[in-house]
């Protein structure tokens, strides 16, 4: 019955315009440029694309990229849960303006992100200043791409577990406290299996998003290369230097992981459905 | 009860946990945002409005709003549209149409901009059709718009989608088996359902648009007065060194941002309380 009303509207005139209004929109928007991409990634072939993957700028930026983004989501996913979790059991003075402050990254322009840490840890500054003295320089070095990145992926684990946590049942987190359990004890066999499909599906986001940053990464990184260049800002430098093949080629690369990590977070929320559902 | 097992639980670890979360969140996301503050208050705000009041500057806002508000409209309607699609219909294809729409969120910004190149710039596919239209993509207005429409394109559906979802079907169907119409049903019983998801996508639609920087770059070129967006607008003062206009525009954006922030948070609470 659930199908048939959905099945009735979908085969009328309006059902059949929307339809063919949105697969043309997806085509013409994603689809085909996706396919520029490739194709003109594929111009020399597979060989074509190792050869664009291994010259020493293009693999120690795909290297920096991908090693940031997963030190970087490692952090996110353990400090997103700690604050998914303070938001939803502990409310304290001041919970809201935690929980409204979490969204920012998503608001703000990811330029903007970057000048902030720049204002704030640049060589002129002061704080950057000291910190440069003493041998952590943060901005125009590795760890100015790994804040960058922290800023703007911090709401995803976040708002990825708050929904889930919500749901849980405090319950018996309780039965387990008054059998005994530690807190950590609690934590890990009856708070983390339930949430963990949403950790992953977070913290898989995140990593996305990191491989992808090209705004906040390019004003904070400095952009030497070999040393601070990443994937994304090395695209955008052959791009600009009108070699579309090899910029293509190092994108083909990119893709590949975008579309594998979405396939993972799919089965993760396909998953998660099937639990919910059992 | 249910104060009495809270405090029971709020222990030694819990406080510490509470502090290192919040520390962790100022240190992140507050002291950067106060750092700029503070910048922005030393270059003082009378060249700050000087710089801002200039034309090239004006304009660059001008056409930032202009391509969050086609955006908006846009990617609200198809949001609305492919929602319905994804989630009441059945066909074949429907999945991988739904995941294709999640690219642009994985999907780095410069790649945008080199795959629209490589569509409409220069030996692209679709170069001979726009030569006989005298119609120019790359390096003007449709080019922003079109990138605007790609890097915006899944949020609305994000949040019309996953309210359809949890909603099911009952009452379109009853209104269908007491005879209205689809346009009916649609305007009457979907929409009003939507209409907070709408209004919370269609706000991340806008914010994201405003912030939108590689792909709007590469595809406008950043021609001043002409393709100069708020961010790149930004980042061409940064490289010329006028620093007044860059933190001035950055300023300008932050605020934006800060607003379709309490936006958000206004549209979530207006939720809590319909559904209470």
């Amino acid at each position: 019955m659930k199908r048939t009303f959905g099945a009735a509207i979908a085969a009328g005139p309006m059902g059949l315009g929307a339809r063919v209004g949105v697969v043309l929109y997806l085509l013409f928007l994603v689809l085909i440029p996706l396919a520029a991409i490739v194709e003109r990634g594929f111009a020399g072939g597979v060989g074509g694309i190792w050869h664009a993957v291994v010259s020493p700028m293009a693999a120690h930026a795909l290297v920096l990229t991908l090693w940031t983004a997963a030190l970087m989501a490692v952090v996110n996913a353990v400090m997103g849960t700690a604050t998914a979790w303070i938001l939803v059991r502990h409310p304290f003075p001041g919970s809201r303006f935690l929980a409204t402050l979490v969204d920012l990254p998503f608001a703000i322009p990811t330029l903007v992100a970057g000048i902030m840490l720049v204002t704030l840890f640049g060589p002129q500054t002061a704080l950057g200043g000291w910190l440069t003295v003493h041998g952590v320089p943060i901005v125009f070095a590795t760890p100015g791409i790994i804040l960058a990145l922290l800023f703007i992926t911090m709401p995803l684990v976040v708002r990825a577990v708050e929904p889930v946590l919500i749901e849980l049942d405090p319950a018996e987190e309780e039965a387990a406290a008054t059998l005994g359990a530690k807190p950590w004890t609690t934590f890990f066999r009856v708070v983390l299996p339930p949430i963990l499909p949403a950790v992953a599906s977070g913290t898989i986001q995140c990593f996305a998003r990191a491989v992808a940053e090209f705004g906040s990464v390019v004003v904070v990184s400095g952009n030497i290369p070999g040393k601070t260049l990443t994937a994304p800002v090395y695209i955008f430098g052959e791009v600009e230097g009108d070699r579309p093949v090899v910029a293509a080629a190092v994108s083909v690369v990119l893709l590949l992981v975008a579309v594998g990590l979405l396939l993972a977070t799919r089965v993760l929320q396909q998953q998660f459905v099937r639990r919910e559902r059992a | 009860m249910h104060r009495v097992s809270r405090a029971k639980r709020w222990g030694r670890g819990t406080t510490v946990l509470l502090v290192a979360v919040i520390v962790y969140l100022a240190a992140l996301l507050l002291l950067p945002l106060g750092a700029m503050v503070a910048q922005v208050v030393r270059t003082g705000f009378g060249s700050l409005f000087r710089e801002l009041l200039a034309p090239d500057a004006v304009r660059a806002l001008e056409l930032s709003i202009i391509l969050a508000v086609i955006a908006a409209i846009v990617n609200g309607i198809f949001g609305i549209a492919a929602g319905i699609v994804f989630v009441r219909h059945r066909f074949l294809g429907r999945r991988v149409l739904d995941a294709l729409s999640d690219m642009p969120l994985s999907v780095s910004p410069v790649m945008v901009g080199l795959a629209f190149l490589l569509i409409f710039g220069r030996g692209g596919w679709f170069e001979p059709v726009l030569q006989i239209l005298h119609f120019k993509v790359t390096f003007a207005f449709p080019g922003l718009v079109i990138a605007t429409l790609f890097v915006t394109l899944p949020f609305t559906l994000r949040e019309v989608s996953y309210v359809l979802l949890e909603l099911g079907e009952e009452e379109e169907e009853a209104a269908a088996i007491l005879g209205a119409s689809p346009w009916q049903i649609f305007w009457r019983v979907t929409l009003p359902n939507i209409k907070n998801a709408l209004a919370y996508g269609v706000t991340l639609t806008v914010a994201r648009a405003l912030g939108e920087f590689g792909a709007v770059l590469i595809l406008g070129g950043a021609i001043s007065g002409k393709t100069q967006t708020g961010t790149t607008f930004i980042n061409v003062a940064m490289e010329e060194r006028r620093e007044a206009a860059a933190y001035g525009m950055a300023l300008v954006l932050a605020v934006a941002s800060v607003l379709l922030l309490l936006v958000l948070e206004a549209l979530k609470k207006v939720e809590i309380k319909e559904a209470d």
